[in-house]
């Protein structure tokens, strides 16, 4: 790593999002918006409005967190009863059942990650929000992880498809899905646009102004 | 070249093959070089072409409570879920396991074969773009993780024989994920602006 370290904004250079071509920046800012030389992607130095995009996004999974945890997920009917379950008294019976590793991948992928992630997301907004100079590199880490963990969630909603498509005998057994169901896919693809939308670039910022 | 996460810019020396590039103020990776990356990602995916047929058109799962039997292929079951009023999760399971896998495959036969063959298309620059766009979508291997928690979740209740295709889409995902990952973004890059 060379001493002068510099961003690209610092040099007036922009990076290309697509294809990580580095493009000189126009002295005065166009009309049109700008487009990567080599792939033609639209250019911008950060993430068009990165924070209220994100905490938009954010905030709406936030509500919907809420109806996908009480609604239930799944009604089944069994041998002429029936029996509704949301997301934790589904984990609930599979602890009481005995199978603790379905009750572990379904609490951690239905409760602990979307959680863990809106979390996380508020959290680094508010750290850049407030300039926050700690430990910049952690922080960036977390967003990381939140990009990778995210697309997990989607296996409670995977189950339910699988059962419901599945298991249609009329009074023998029967699988409907809940109203939890869609709140909670909401919830998945929202907060995965909300990890998108964030810029983590942003993080970094903050420290620049300190050294100017 | 700057990091995209953290936008240092830096210069980068010779990288070795199969080995990662990251930057030294957050650590984030800034590209992996591989080898071979046209041929070998030619091979996977038309690997993963084949299995993708076998995967949607054989039937999935066959469901066997006390002597009465019940077939679903990937499809169908989609579809019933679309029937039940359930419009918006249907489609969703349909883009992430069906449509974007499809594309993703379309996408590098698109860019790959000319490129073999030293040319490139119209939409290389574009459709590669859209690939790369389309990669947090593509959720095979969750639906497969899926398939194993509704097997556990069911075995009270009924019998599960996996068909054909579960066998297919289990392959699908380590060919594709290969695929995937024996694209080099950054040769892709120099080989489409060359031939402009």
């Amino acid at each position: 790593m060379k001493n002068a370290s510099a961003t690209a904004r610092e040099l007036g250079l922009v990076s290309c999002e697509d294809c990580h071509q580095l493009s000189r920046l126009p002295e005065l800012p166009p009309r049109r918006s700008l487009a990567c030389p080599r792939c033609s992607a639209p250019l911008h130095l950060r993430k068009p409005n990165s924070l209220s995009r994100t905490w938009a996004l954010i905030i709406a999974s936030a509500i919907f967190y809420i109806p996908a945890n009480v609604l239930p997920m799944t009604v089944t009917t069994h041998l002429g009863s029936q029996q509704t379950d949301t997301i934790i008294s589904g984990v609930i019976h599979f602890m009481e059942t005995g199978s603790f590793g379905i009750a572990l991948i379904i609490f951690i992928a239905s409760i602990m990650v979307p959680l863990m992630k809106l979390l996380i997301l508020a959290g680094l907004l508010l750290s850049v929000h407030c300039r926050a100079h700690w430990r910049p590199k952690d922080r960036t880490r977390l967003y990381r992880l939140t990009e990778s963990i995210g697309r997990w969630s989607m296996v409670d909603i995977y189950v339910i498809t699988i059962m419901v498509a599945l298991v249609k005998m009329g009074a023998l057994a029967d699988v409907d899905a809940g109203p939890a169901a869609f709140y909670f896919a909401a919830v998945v693809v929202m907060t995965m646009f909300a990890v998108q939308s964030f810029d983590p670039r942003l993080i970094w910022d903050g420290l620049e102004e300190q050294h100017e | 070249m700057a990091c995209h996460q953290c936008d240092l810019v830096q210069q980068i020396p010779p990288v070795p093959d199969r080995a990662a590039a990251r930057c030294p103020r957050c650590e984030a990776v800034l590209f992996r070089t591989r080898v071979n990356t046209i041929d070998r990602t030619l091979a996977w995916t038309i690997a993963s072409l084949v299995l993708y047929c076998v995967a949607v058109s054989f039937p999935f799962l066959t469901l066997n409570i006390s002597g009465i039997e019940r077939q679903t292929s990937l499809l169908t079951g989609i579809v019933e879920i679309y029937q039940q009023g359930l419009v918006w999760v249907a489609i969703l399971v349909l883009v992430t396991c069906v449509v974007v896998p499809f594309m993703q495959m379309m996408g590098l036969l698109y860019v790959f074969l000319p490129l073999k063959f030293g040319q490139s298309f119209e939409l290389s620059k574009l459709v590669f773009r859209l690939f790369q766009h389309m990669q947090p979508w593509s959720m095979m291997e969750v639906f497969m993780l899926s398939i194993l928690v509704a097997l556990v979740k069911l075995s009270d209740m009924a019998m599960i024989i996996p068909g054909l295709a579960v066998f297919a889409f289990a392959l699908l995902i380590f060919s594709l994920a290969f695929a995937v990952s024996s694209v080099d973004p950054h040769q892709v890059w120099a080989h489409l602006d060359d031939r402009r």
